[in-house]
């Protein structure tokens, strides 16, 4: 063997050996892809996990931390470990996030997706949805369901105040141990507009108004802290009614045939979506240009009745996967459901969730 | 506890009132835990009996909660990894623990009191306390979310269950033994493997199982401490439990009774080879 | 008679013996602590660092002073009277510039909204307009947001602006610096940590007295058994000691919960209504009972290991002397177990007011303990420097009882089983 040959052979060993490497880290990839379990979870490995598997080789890994998601990327960075590699968390969250340092700024348009009639992403997403470190994905709403069959049949609850109404709609009630929600409802219940309500939780009369208000029914709520709870119990006929996510209560209702309703009523509605921890860029930026684009977010509203955060995508969402039925009326953005609906600020939370919440559990523990 | 001849008629009464309080006190003990073991074999998903259940009905009864529980790739890997953790910390614990405490048990030992103190201090701190600090060390010197961390930290807690059992055994040995086997011409490494050893041995196995059975059970430190590829099984419990209770964690429930029975077995075998050992077979 | 009259003894190499035995003794003392060594080592790392870097972390407050240097020193000569004047606030811009820059705002505004609601927002809407903003800054941030023209913003920046801090101390027992810098209790409304601690104290009483009430005779009975009747009674109190905690508390939920087997059975046996079922979990009830199971066994061994050291002879003399059952008990017996009574006592007691797992599953609302908090506060509201100092003051308790039980009993006296 002389030496050109030697050189050649070496050559292209090396980069059979270099494409084998690349090839090799391409289909080992795991991506670790935090959310919030259930019904959610499933809806995402349907509509962006399984074919994205199917197309990269890429083994994606659920993990069912997004209640805690902050707390566990505070975590991981400062162990300097960082194991999620991409996070489905509230926009609320993602302020906070990203004002430590904790997720990437993202390029959106740079980043993401054209519609298909080629819209910029900064224009297709929900206008003022997209922040510095956050992509949404769905819009969910949290409301209060009830068990239709513990009410006699023309005396079904209809609006929020007959979650306050002892009287006329008896039972349990379960409702989210946190303040966020339960002192919009509580407000609204009183009388307040639905516009109204963050106004007049900025003044103190407004909080103890909204609080004197949770007193009249607190002793008939159960407190749930999983988002699994409130459909189990109003499945067990523990409460009668329950405040939960919109998409849980739906899930029940058609794969499990539940007697559940949801009134829609003042509603609190907010964006979901994903964050990408820093140094994680590189790693998810195909993932996360998949997993956004328009069909793949129409495609999840066959799964679960949260809407698609791209304006795009609102015009594809079509039928049930399993029942078929018409997702249309089970969205919180179907005009019926949404005209006494209340966005949620998340800037008054940011500022006022710390107090309020040690004000809600004192309340609590008294 | 036999009566003593001499008892009145109002002794007597208050005797047999006495042992059927006694009773009922065992069975608050041991009740519970024998009742979740049928409810793990019911046929519907309620932890409570089912009718069918009540009057024996084959059909009340079923294996699908076991089944559910060998079939899940989640439980299955959370055995997996309290069976490295719990082995890997016992491991650490008992050889660490052991060889302080044949210091411990010298008479020359000094401050033993204050030594033994700090050493069964983790078992005295409140685990949310010790979980809390050690999230917060170990994030920094990047041991968090990993395996190792887990295991160190199970480490601490089993080491006072090694040093208090193998203590205990070492302070019953009768050192006069050593200097009769060397009197009869053994050598020291004679000595220690044909007569300390089978004396110690019992003692240095029983502090081991305590120390697995620590880890193995475990929940707030691997709440606070372990990631996700380090999911043990008392936390897929802990989670189970707190979304809801599902009879598939009864079943666990049940193995791990009889996991505990048997290890409850070993050491009171353990136990009697010891006093036999000794010369102190109980009457 | 003098030392000096008779020689010293000597070994055989003509060391004199005193001298030799000292060697001895420094060797064995020398090699005794060898061997402990390692283990002293090993949880010196593992376990005193992290507790002593979490009671660190407790009066740790590099926030302000880290982010905001600058307004910090400008703010030195200030009277705090009024709100500051323009180079405090020309000093702010430039710190949080930088801070924007180095994205380290979040922790910042995390930490002064612990201490004002709505500083949060202050830090965030001024820092998104920092690229346009143009001096003079003073009116211009005021505008921004109302927090930068208010005094008390002003004050805090200053008190927390020492590297050390005790808000934390003060928060975890309900108090916090009023603007002045006096220590205040916080309003009625916000008071819940030591609510909590003095929950977690009485029913940890309430729990130890149960299981010492419940205890007792069967700690007797098994004292008071032939060997071989009593060590088969034991492996029933050793049992649920071996049983995984876990699996002791869902077999409680299962029993106690409005559909489960007690319910059923009292409802099954017509001694409530179907309505009208019990509630006795996610309560202080709950709590109770489940707790006092789970720390049972931890009375009984103790208490059982005095017992049977003392000699039946005694009471049997006592009866020859014509005392009473009940009076030889209460005379005799019951005295000869107080030693045991204060061993497991203080044991269930120190042990109870550390639970976490078992008030957070069956406890509810009412039924949860100062640990829950401690959780609370790491994982959801994520204020660790609270959390740290909560923990702090429960281990402040913790070995205070731990050091009572020790000079009364010797932790060397445990015995496991």
């Amino acid at each position: 063997m002389n030496k050109p040959m030697m050189k050649g052979a070496t050559i292209a060993v090396m980069g059979l050996s270099t494409l084998a490497i690349a090839v090799a880290a391409q289909a080992e990839q795991t991506l670790n892809i935090v959310s919030w379990g259930g019904a959610y979870s499933m809806s995402q490995q349907k509509a962006y996990h399984e074919p994205w598997m199917e197309k990269s080789g890429d083994e994606i890994v659920n993990i069912d931390r997004s209640g805690n998601a902050l707390a566990g990327l505070r975590a991981q960075n400062q162990a300097g470990n960082v194991t999620w590699d991409l996070v489905d968390m509230l926009p609320a969250d993602a302020l906070i996030a990203c004002a430590e340092g904790l997720i990437e700024p993202l390029d959106h348009d740079e980043l993401l997706a054209e519609a298909p009639d080629g819209t910029p992403p900064t224009e297709d997403f929900i206008d003022d949805s997209l922040t510095e470190c956050f992509v949404p994905s769905i819009v969910y709403s949290n409301i209060v369901a009830f068990n239709t069959e513990m009410f006699p049949e023309d005396k079904q609850p209809s609006t929020i105040a007959d979650v306050f109404d002892l009287e006329n709609y008896p039972g349990k009630r379960t409702l989210l141990r946190k303040p966020i929600n339960n002192l919009e409802w509580a407000l609204v219940a009183d009388g307040v507009a639905p516009e109204e309500v963050y106004d007049v939780l900025e003044t103190e009369e407004g909080v103890q108004r909204a609080f004197a208000k949770l007193d009249t029914i607190k002793d008939q709520v159960i407190w749930w802290e999983e988002g699994a709870q409130p459909p189990q119990l109003l499945a067990d006929e523990e409460v009668a009614f329950g405040s939960a996510y919109n998409g849980r209560i739906f899930n029940a209702m058609v794969t499990e045939d539940q007697p559940f309703e949801i009134i829609w009523d003042a509603q609190v509605f907010e964006l979901d979506g994903w964050v990408v921890p820093t140094g994680k860029l590189d790693k998810v930026k195909d993932y996360l240009y998949f997993a956004t684009d328009t069909q793949r977010l129409a495609d999840q509203a066959k799964y679960i009745s949260y809407g698609p955060a791209r304006k795009s995508s609102s015009d594809m969402v079509s039928t049930h996967a399993e029942t078929g039925i018409d997702m249309t009326p089970h969205m919180p953005t179907y005009p019926p459901n949404f005209e006494t609906a209340i966005p949620k600020d998340d800037e008054f939370w940011a500022d006022n969730n710390d107090e309020l919440t040690q004000r809600f559990n004192a309340w609590l523990s008294q | 506890m036999a009566l003593p001849s001499y008892a009145t008629t109002g002794e007597r009464v208050w005797h047999y009132v006495f042992l059927t309080l006694c009773g009922l006190i065992f069975l608050f003990l041991i009740g519970p835990l024998l009742i979740i073991i049928p409810l793990s074999f019911n046929a519907e998903p309620y932890f409570t009996f089912s009718e069918a259940m009540l009057s024996f009905d084959p059909a009340g009864y079923s294996l699908r909660w076991y089944e559910d529980f060998f079939t899940s790739s989640a439980w299955l890997n959370a055995i997996k990894n309290s069976f490295i953790v719990g082995i890997a910390s016992t491991l650490l614990a008992t050889i660490l623990g052991t060889i302080a405490a044949l210091g411990l048990s010298s008479r020359f030992m000094p401050a033993r009191g204050a030594i033994m103190a700090l050493l069964i201090s983790p078992m005295i701190v409140p685990l949310i306390i010790s979980a809390a600090a050690m999230f917060f060390f170990f994030s920094k010197i990047n041991l968090a979310q990993t395996y190792l961390g887990v295991i160190l930290a199970h480490t601490v807690l089993g080491i006072p269950f090694v040093v208090i059992t193998v203590t205990a055994t070492l302070s019953s040995f009768d050192t006069t033994l050593i200097r009769a086997a060397h009197s009869l011409g053994a050598n020291p490494t004679r000595t220690f493997f044909k007569v300390v050893l089978p004396l110690v041995t019992p003692g240095v196995v029983s502090g081991a199982l305590f120390a697995f059975i620590t880890s193995f059970d475990e929940v707030v430190v691997v709440l606070f401490i372990a990631g996700p590829e380090q999911r043990t099984m008392p936390i897929q419990m802990w989670s189970g439990i707190r979304e809801q209770i599902s009879p598939t964690i009864l079943a666990v429930a049940t193995l791990l009774v009889i996991l505990s029975m048997l290890l409850l077995a070993i050491l009171e075998l353990l136990r009697r080879r010891g006093e036999r050992l000794r010369g102190l077979t109980p009457g | 008679m003098s030392d000096s009259s008779t020689p010293p003894l000597t070994t055989a190499d003509g060391v004199p013996l005193k001298v030799s035995l000292r060697r001895a003794v420094r060797r064995s003392k020398l090699k005794a602590l060898l061997l402990v060594s390692p283990l002293l080592l090993f949880l010196g790392i593992a376990f005193v660092m992290p507790i002593f870097d979490m009671l660190w972390r407790s009066v740790d407050n590099p926030e302000v002073s880290t982010t905001l240097p600058r307004t910090v020193s400008a703010l030195e000569d200030w009277d705090g009277e009024s709100v500051p004047d323009e180079p405090v606030f020309a000093a702010l811009v430039e710190d949080l510039q930088e801070g924007q820059k180095e994205r380290n705002l979040g922790l910042l505004s995390s930490r002064l909204n612990y201490e004002k609601s709505g500083m949060r927002s202050a830090v965030s809407r001024t820092a998104r307009r920092l690229r346009t903003l143009e001096p003079p800054y003073r009116e211009t941030l005021i505008e921004i947001n109302d927090a930068w023209g208010e005094l008390d913003t002003w004050q805090l920046i200053q008190r927390e602006s020492s590297p050390y801090t005790l808000s934390y101390y003060l928060a975890a027992m309900d108090r916090q610096f009023s603007p002045q810098g006096e220590i205040v209790k916080v309003p009625e409304y916000l008071q819940i940590h030591a609510t909590l601690f003095w929950r977690t104290f009485w029913m940890s009483a309430v729990i130890t007295l149960a299981t010492l009430v419940l205890g007792y005779p069967i700690a007797f009975l098994l004292a008071n058994l032939p060997l071989r009747q009593s060590n088969l009674l034991m492996i029933l109190v050793l049992l649920p000691f071996w049983t995984s905690l876990l699996v002791r508390t869902t077999t409680w939920i299962a029993i106690l919960q409005s559909q489960g087997v007690l319910n059923d059975v009292m409802v099954a046996l017509g001694v409530i209504a179907d309505e009208a079922r019990w509630q006795l979990i996610h309560n202080k009830t709950g709590t109770i009972i489940a707790m006092t199971h789970i720390l049972l066994p931890f009375m009984i061994l103790p208490l059982y290991s005095v017992m049977k050291t003392i000699p039946p002879s005694y009471m049997r003399a006592a009866r020859s002397l014509g005392g009473r059952p009940f009076l030889c008990f209460r005379r005799v017996y019951f005295p000869l177990t107080i030693p045991g009574i204060a061993a497991g006592g203080i044991l269930v007691f120190i042990l109870s007011i550390g639970y976490y797992i078992t008030p957070a599953l069956v406890g509810g609302q009412s039924g949860r303990f100062i640990t829950n908090y401690i959780a609370y506060h790491m994982q959801t509201s994520l204020n660790w420097g609270l959390a740290a100092a909560i923990a702090s003051i429960l281990l402040l308790v913790v070995v205070v009882f731990y050091w009572i039980f020790n000079r009364l009993i010797g932790v060397d006296k445990v015995k496991l089983g």
